[in-house]
């Protein structure tokens, strides 16, 4: 076993162990130590996930051109029959590593950065212990050799989720939202595992690779069976790949299963960095790009409908965030629709030649961990300091909070792709492929990059312009040093992550492609950002009428946007009036009543036999002998008749 | 020696057995349903001895069953009247119908 | 008809009589007085079977002993002279009538029954006999359960002491 075999153990083991020791010791580490042992821990593991990456991508994962897949670690764990197990193991391969790299760094900063924002809290050291346990179930994810320990490490991501958002217990609205995202990415997973013994089922195999090489090979039997077999113009393995993503879906927040991550948004904020913005969401995307060979070779039609889910989920979404004035739920649904961009990047990408879409999707989701946990970490410290979500009561705070002024504003550079900073190279990659694959999703692609654009910078300005400055405003970054060095790190990513040659690391076959990048091809989304940037300074960089006006001139519009279209409300619909009064109605009737009263009738009957045999016992010992003597007569007699 | 024929001895045995059962079911004083006891038990040691001077004259069976069965009733009697005592403290009767505690 | 018979019989009458009268009648130290004549009688049919030693013990115990111990026990918790109360009439006519049957099924096995003498050489029930045989440990020695019943007598000597004894007030 190779150090960099041990590595990668440790990288998915140290998780867990903290978790174990600060959750069974918990009572009696002191939260100071506990948040130091936490962040030390994932520190480690990011020190070891970085040697990982570098060992993969420069010494032993390259053979003959292309990057192959390592196994590190792989045993069985459970047999069902020959070809059907489920094994646990460890997987290298650039899109695993690439996600070790990004889930540790993230973890690390936001571990470090919790050690102020969360100080004071009760349950300080159950936090870090939760956030260990999802950077466990995460890193345990990303390096799934089989599709069952994806699950399984996919539903502990998703219990940890449910318990950091329901972190403020007694707020009834964050138990209500942890509830709302448990049970809408749980009622997907249902699909995820509807669509994972589908595919166990055609491929007789449960291994990844082994299910992608049978499933993709031109002349093999299994795809020639399950592909051949059609429902409702789909075929079979259309359909399986279909359900694996509403898997995706639900976990990254794809129409209409978004409604959940906004309300997430109850919890902690560095929470919402790490889960809701940087790992947890983008393990759909990751879902889809680790099947990808099948979704791309044999089954497109199920990319393309990927690729429009995600288009439209773009679009949707930057459209509600340009209306929110909870800080974080712009960031929410900004992510959502960023999230949308990977989704479509990947629909529009094909195999071989054509895989740039892939890689683009990849980058992007590389490049948006960093400055999207950035935003959601400056956003925390906006609210550290002024102890408010809402837009209202901010503005005007640049020289209250210099640091994250700064910070914040490199990451929304990011986002709205300005070069050149990382989010320009991806959103270039992923509008690039989407050109060259569907010009419809292209089309909707750059309009919400402008709607990107500008609503982070209507967010930006609201922050820290909008309102004058206000005098009494002290300093309040001086005494929170690991929060500003966790924005100050993630910065340096936001600003240089794009600059990596992602295309020679990560591509759907392994084979190093180049990233195309024409000048003249950028000058129309870098315009149109620019635009968006300078509209929001025009409506927001000082308070004047012009955003209330607009908002009147198109209130229609403007209302249901900020009502987030009313999805919540249809979903309230479909569930209470029509699931409620239709199906749980008349089954809590026949529960009640057919199937209680099957049990309660024979508890009465019991009962009723029982009263009437009870006088028996009625203590008069003169009554026990009288049965007893006629007992006695009775056999004595049938024994006369029977022998005399 | 003209003998009392077997039977007549054993109706006056199950005669007296029937009797004391009636006392039995009937009295409601612990104290008398024990002297229907001693009725009983007395009918039974008739029969013992009967049999067996009537059949097993060549045997002491039926004597020594008797002679238990003597013993035995007085250590009965003496644990019954020592509870009957004990009732009687307790309870301030010792009539049947009001010592029912023990049931359902 | 000899005259042993002729006095089986009127003590076989007796005994019944007395034996109803114990069971019927409604004054208990009466009833107590039959049962003792009752006995008594049962002694007399012994005798009259030749079972002297089985008489003895009859007498010295039952009429000496139980007795005894019945009217104390009627002297501790009864007033003398009442009249016991009266049966229960729903409880009676059960009462009544499985006695009647046990009776008459009885009756009609005893009469129905052929009882056949065995063995010839009859023992004479003497306490010489008895007491050899009583306290034999050869086969069909009676030693163990001699033993047996003198150490229930011991039990329920303590038993009954331990009982009746009044409890410490708490």
């Amino acid at each position: 076993m190779s150090s960099y075999d041990l590595s990668s153990i440790l990288i998915v083991l140290l998780p867990i162990v903290s978790f174990v020791t600060l959750s069974v010791f918990g009572k009696r580490i002191k939260p100071s130590i506990s948040g130091v042992l936490g962040t030390m821990s994932l520190a480690i593991t990011l020190v070891l996930a970085l040697y990982v990456a570098y060992g993969y991508f420069f010494d032993f994962g390259m053979q003959a051109g292309a990057h192959v897949k390592h196994i590190a670690l792989q045993f069985q764990w459970l047999k069902f029959n020959e070809n059907l197990s489920i094994d646990l193991g460890i997987v290298l391969d650039p899109i695993s590593v690439m996600m070790l790299v990004v889930i540790t760094a993230v973890s690390t900063m936001v571990h470090l950065y919790s050690i102020n924002y969360m100080h004071g809290e009760e349950r300080f050291t159950m936090y870090y212990a939760y956030l260990s346990l999802f950077t466990f179930s995460m890193l345990g994810l990303v390096v799934a050799v089989n599709i069952f320990q994806m699950y399984i490490f996919w539903e502990l991501v998703g219990v940890s989720s449910f318990l950091l958002i329901g972190y403020y217990y007694t707020k009834p609205s964050a138990i209500a939202a942890a509830k709302k995202a448990f049970i809408v990415t749980r009622f997907a997973d249902l699909g995820f595992l509807i669509g994972i013994l589908m595919l166990s089922y055609g491929a007789k195999t449960l291994d990844f690779f082994t299910l992608i090489e049978r499933l993709t090979q031109p002349n093999s039997v299994y795809l020639a069976s399950f592909a051949g077999s059609s429902f409702l113009g789909l075929s079979a393995l259309s359909w399986a790949l279909l359900l694996v993503f509403t898997g995706g879906a639900g976990k990254s927040a794809m129409f209409p299963l978004h409604i959940w991550l906004p309300d997430a948004m109850e919890g902690p904020t560095p929470v919402s960095a790490l889960i809701h913005a940087a790992t947890m969401v983008v393990a759909g995307v990751f879902l889809v790009g680790r099947l990808f060979p099948i979704f791309a070779i044999s089954a497109p039609d199920a990319l393309h409908i990927v690729g429009y889910i995600g288009g439209f989920t773009a679009l949707f979404a930057a459209i509600i965030a340009c209306t929110q004035t909870d800080i974080k739920r712009v960031l929410a649904y900004s992510t959502i629709s960023q999230i949308a961009f990977m989704m479509f990047a990947l629909g529009v990408s094909g195999w071989g030649e054509e895989s740039e879409g892939f890689t683009a999707s990849m980058f992007h989701l590389f490049t948006h961990a960093f400055f999207k946990a950035l935003l959601f970490l400056g956003a925390g410290a906006v609210i550290h300091a002024v102890h408010s979500n809402e837009m209202e009561d901010m503005g005007g705070l640049r020289k209250a909070l210099p640091i994250t002024h700064i910070t914040f504003l490199l990451a929304c550079l990011a986002i709205a792709g300005v070069p050149p900073f990382a989010g320009f190279f991806s959103k270039e990659a992923i509008l690039s492929a989407a050109f060259h694959g569907n010009s419809l999703i292209f089309y909707v692609g750059l309009f919400t990059s402008c709607l990107t654009a500008f609503y982070m910078f209507r967010l930006y300005f609201r922050i820290f312009w909008y309102n004058p400055v206000k005098e009494d405003h002290h300093n309040h970054e001086g005494h929170t040093w690991p929060m500003n060095i966790a924005l100050i790190i993630l910065a340096f990513g936001a600003v240089f992550a794009g600059l990596i040659p992602f295309g020679h690391f990560v591509s759907a076959d392994g084979k190093p492609i180049e990233l195309p990048f024409h000048l003249t091809f950028s000058i129309a989304p870098v315009l149109l950002g620019i635009a968006g940037i300078l509209l929001a300074y025009v409506m927001y960089g000082e308070k004047n009428e012009m955003p209330d006006k607009l908002t009147a001139s198109i209130s229609g519009l403007y209302r249901a946007a900020y009502r987030k279209f009313y999805i919540d409300e249809v979903y309230l619909f479909v569930t209470k009036k029509v699931l409620f009064n239709l199906v749980g109605r008349p089954a809590a009737w026949f529960d009640r009543n057919v199937v209680d009263g099957m049990i309660n009738g024979y508890a009465s009957i019991t009962t009723m036999s029982s009263e009437s045999i009870k006088p028996m016992q009625s203590g008069r010992l003169q009554s026990y002998t009288m049965f007893f003597l006629g007992g006695v007569l009775l056999v004595a007699a049938l024994l006369v008749i029977k022998f005399m | 020696m003209e003998q009392v024929p077997l039977t007549h001895v054993l109706i006056l045995s199950s005669t007296l057995f029937f009797l004391g059962i009636y006392g039995f079911f009937s009295r409601r004083n612990l104290i008398t349903m024990l002297m229907s006891i001693e009725l009983i038990l007395n009918s039974i040691n008739i029969n013992f001895v009967a049999f067996n001077k009537y059949l097993y004259p060549h045997q002491l069976e039926g004597v020594f069953f008797t002679l238990f069965i003597i013993t035995v009733a007085a250590a009965e009697v003496s644990l019954s009247i020592a509870i009957i005592i004990n009732l009687f403290r307790r309870f301030n009767t010792i009539d049947i119908e009001d010592t029912n505690t023990l049931k359902f | 008809m000899s005259a042993s018979t002729i006095i089986f019989y009127i003590l076989a009458a007796l005994t019944l009589t007395f034996g109803a009268l114990t069971v019927f009648s409604r004054k208990i130290f009466r009833a107590a007085v039959f049962l003792l004549l009752s006995l008594i009688c049962i002694a007399g049919i012994y005798i009259l079977m030749e079972m002297d030693f089985v008489a003895a013990l009859q007498i010295v115990i039952y009429v000496g002993g139980i007795v005894v111990l019945i009217i104390f026990s009627i002297f501790l918790t009864q007033k003398a002279g009442e009249r016991l109360p009266s049966r229960l009439p729903k409880r009676l006519l059960w009462a009544i009538l499985l006695p009647v049957a046990g009776l008459a099924f009885s009756s009609w096995v005893i009469f129905n029954h052929p009882f056949a003498q065995t063995g010839t050489a009859p023992i004479e029930p003497t306490v010489h006999n008895i007491g050899l045989q009583l306290l034999n440990y050869d086969q069909y020695g009676y030693v163990l359960p001699f033993e047996a019943v003198s150490i229930l007598l011991l039990a329920s000597l303590v038993g009954s002491i331990i009982i009746a004894m009044k409890k410490k007030q708490q």
